[in-house]
């Protein structure tokens, strides 16, 4: 099947241009793009001279499959997926239990078939996450696994992250960490500082980021491992992470989306939606990660998607969960960062597609000839309101209910294949 | 009359001129209490319930005896052998209680911003008697009627608030109100008791105590709250005596009449040198306990006044429905 959208703007990461012009699928891959005329028998869509640019792909989503399905489906999360932009899901392992053996994973990839998007695994990195044992590395790798993580669990024991690192590195294997020294961040609620104070509620100094980043770091330095840290959030961990890169060491860096266009400030009254894990940080804080993702230092930006239920957000902030989805709220919120005119939008795609791709070894991520056809065509100046319960996600705490937001989704390609507007029969 | 506010969560967002409101109606109630006949029918009929998630003697008493002094009937619940022990989440709790229509609810609860989660689920008028680390709002204002009773004004005063102010409500309270009556705030204590950021709230910090009670006016201590402590804040408790504990010798860096305070309960030998608390010439600790009935009678008979207009309009609107 041959597919031809003419009249778009080509937003492209690699060569961080936009330019005009029309884009040809063939067997689910872009065979050609530019100034092309449209072949006999394609079939076209006209894109109206909107956005054309690589799926999203989003490292570190939590879907509640296996044991907290109330939470989040495969189903529901590549639904939410698709509407979102994002045509790849990097799922973490922090599910009940743990992905944590080459079984469930092997469960996970069969449930995963019900989502119209790809999604790819990560597996714990240690045995039930807790920081104890190191997981069967190499039978997960050949199970599907693309990189290993504890997620937010992060084990004070240097001794068997030290083995773990070194197991992994003899393996190819990369290791996604949380960057956070838990003595610090045990208990915390909010970045400490005036807004902590004035709440009357536990913070944690940014500064448990950078130690924690640092010790990883000297891991990384010992035993040559791929590193990948989640999350970078404050001004105080820039100067670590560049250090390492400038050092040759093999390591990148991720921030969330809501990190980046929220700040501590923004939880006002104990609006538990913006209870984040690590907290939602100053505005310099802010301001330095938007910077850091302009010059690069910052490589991936994702959307640390964390479904909650209503109940476990209706609770005292000290008490309520963490985290807020984020799969299709990524684009619009990142295109608030592309209206402020903080980073271009190949900027944006190169650390939401191109970046996580590459890190992980996939061919997405591209706007090029023989690349997949996984893509996203948007309106990026199109304005809404968000309702949250419009969400295709099954949880629907998001930070960004009833805020004004720019930036539809017109269409989202997987294969070639149109996997929104949802098809539904 | 100017005090608008449907609940009394904090002072952060009261006005100044709410805050005088609350202080003068205050001192009519303290008229009131010195007589032998001290019962008035300000909220006859209306039913107040104290829910005390955390441990209170003092504050659940003074609520229970403002209620009954203004003829409402008050009722305590206990909140650690209730339901909320069978699992019961604070908002369930909550709407159980406002399907019983009580009039005004009085909350302490553990956990900051717990007070107000609760008020936005029911239909009275909710005091905050203490939630977490955050706000004490009728403490502050009892401490500033006794300020104003014993000084003349409440404003253009020299404040040091001493000791555990990183667990203190009281003192984040205290800070607010001091601060929009225009007073000079100056915090003392140990810098692993004190919160980060705190200076940027326009008051001078002092890790010594000597110093920051130089020139002071009202010299107001703080609970060591052991209970709060998660461990090694300080080294021991004698070491902070001999650092932070209010004893005479530093209590001369004060002004010759500066009063001082203390909320209660008191650890006698580790924050306030006992001969200082019994001190009457200086110490008005017993005069807080006094104004803290008044000061609650005042901010509920406030309270019920607004709720009652609410009502009214209420009312008048389904008619015209």
């Amino acid at each position: 099947m041959t597919l031809f959208l003419q009249n778009a703007r080509l937003i492209d990461p690699e060569r961080l241009t936009e330019t005009p012009g029309n884009l040809l699928i063939e067997a689910g891959r872009i065979v050609a793009l530019g100034d092309i005329a449209v072949p006999e028998g394609a079939e076209v869509i006209d894109c109206a001279g909107k956005c054309l640019a690589p799926g999203i792909v989003d490292l570190g989503v939590k879907i509640g499959e296996p044991g907290e399905r109330h939470k989040e489906s495969f189903r529901t999360a590549g639904r939410a997926a698709a509407a979102g932009g994002v045509t790849t899901v990097i799922a973490r392992p922090d599910t009940l239990p743990a992905i944590d053996t080459p079984e469930s994973l092997e469960f996970a990839t069969r449930r995963a078939a019900e989502a119209p998007v790809r999604i790819r695994h990560m597996a714990a990195l240690t045995k039930g996450r807790d920081g104890r044992e190191m997981t069967e590395i190499g039978f997960l790798m050949d199970a599907g696994a693309v990189a290993f993580t504890d997620a937010e669990a992060v084990t004070t024991d240097a001794k068997v992250l030290s083995r773990a690192f070194t197991y992994a590195r003899a393996l190819g294997a990369m290791v996604v960490g949380h960057p956070q020294e838990p003595g610090l961040s045990h208990g915390a609620a909010v970045t400490s500082g005036k807004f902590a104070s004035l709440r009357g509620l536990p913070g944690v100094s940014p500064m448990a980021e950078r130690i924690g980043l640092e010790r990883d770091l000297a891991l990384v330095e010992m035993t040559g491992v791929r590193y990948h840290a989640d999350q970078i959030t404050s001004a105080a961990s820039l100067p670590a992470l560049a250090r390492a890169k400038a050092a040759g060491l093999d390591v990148t860096a991720g921030v969330s989306i809501h990190h980046l266009t929220l700040n501590e400030f923004d939880v006002g009254e104990y609006r538990t939606f913006f209870k984040m894990t690590p907290p939602l940080r100053s505005e310099e804080d802010r301001l330095a990660a938007v910077q850091a993702v302009a010059d690069g230092l910052i490589d991936v930006i994702c959307s640390m998607h964390t479904p909650a239920d209503e109940e476990s957000k209706r609770l005292p902030f000290e008490q309520a969960a963490s985290g807020a989805v984020g799969l299709e709220t990524l684009l619009p919120a990142a295109l608030r960062l592309y209206h402020a005119g903080a980073l271009s939008l190949p900027q944006l795609f190169r650390a939401m597609a191109l970046n996580p791709a590459k890190r992980l070894g996939l061919a997405q991520g591209r706007l090029a000839e023989g690349a997949p056809a996984d893509l996203v065509l948007f309106d990026p100046d199109a304005p809404f309101v968000l309702d949250r319960f419009t969400l295709h996600s099954k949880s629907k705490n998001t930070p960004f209910d009833g805020t004004r937001m720019e930036g539809k989704v017109l269409a989202t390609f997987v294969a070639g294949v149109q996997v929104y507007p949802h098809n539904e029969k | 009359m100017s005090f608008r506010a449907r609940h009394l969560l904090g002072i952060e967002h009261l006005a100044p001129e709410e805050i005088r409101t609350v202080l003068d109606l205050a001192d009519r109630y303290v008229e009131l209490n010195r007589r032998t006949v001290k019962r008035t029918d300000v909220l006859a009929g209306m039913t107040q319930i104290n829910m005390f998630f955390e441990n209170s003697t003092r504050t659940q008493s003074s609520f229970e005896l403002a209620g009954k002094r203004l003829g409402a009937d008050v009722m305590n619940m206990s909140m650690q052998t209730s339901s909320v022990k069978k699992g019961e989440t604070l908002i369930d709790t909550a709407l159980t209680l406002n399907a019983m229509h009580p009039d005004l609810l009085v909350v302490r609860h553990a956990s900051s911003g717990a007070v107000e989660l609760l008020s936005q689920k029911v239909n009275c008028a909710v005091i905050n008697a203490g939630d977490g680390k955050h706000e004490h709002p009728t403490q502050a204002l009892l401490d500033a009627l006794t300020i104003r009773r014993s000084k003349g004004r409440i404003e253009g005063l020299t404040v040091a608030i001493c000791g555990d102010v990183s667990h203190s409500r009281v003192a984040r309270s205290n800070l607010f109100l001091l601060g929009k009556m225009k007073n000079r705030i100056r915090l003392i204590g140990p810098p692993t008791l004190m919160p980060s950021g705190i200076s940027e709230f326009g008051c001078e910090v002092f890790e010594n105590m000597r110093e920051g009670l130089e020139g002071a006016d009202v010299v107001m201590m703080l609970r060591l709250q052991k209970e709060r402590m998660d461990g090694g804040f300080i080294p021991s408790e004698r070491e902070y005596f001999f650092r932070y504990g209010l004893d005479a010798e530093k209590l001369a860096c004060a002004k010759p009449d500066a009063i001082v305070m203390h909320p209660g309960p008191m650890n006698r030998g580790v924050e306030i040198d006992g001969t200082i608390a019994d001190d009457i010439t200086r110490s008005v600790i017993q005069d807080q306990v006094e104004m803290g009935v008044a000061v609650r009678m005042a901010v509920m008979d406030l309270l019920a006044q607004n709720l009652r207009a609410e009502r009214g309009r209420a009312a008048v609107g389904d008619v015209y429905v």
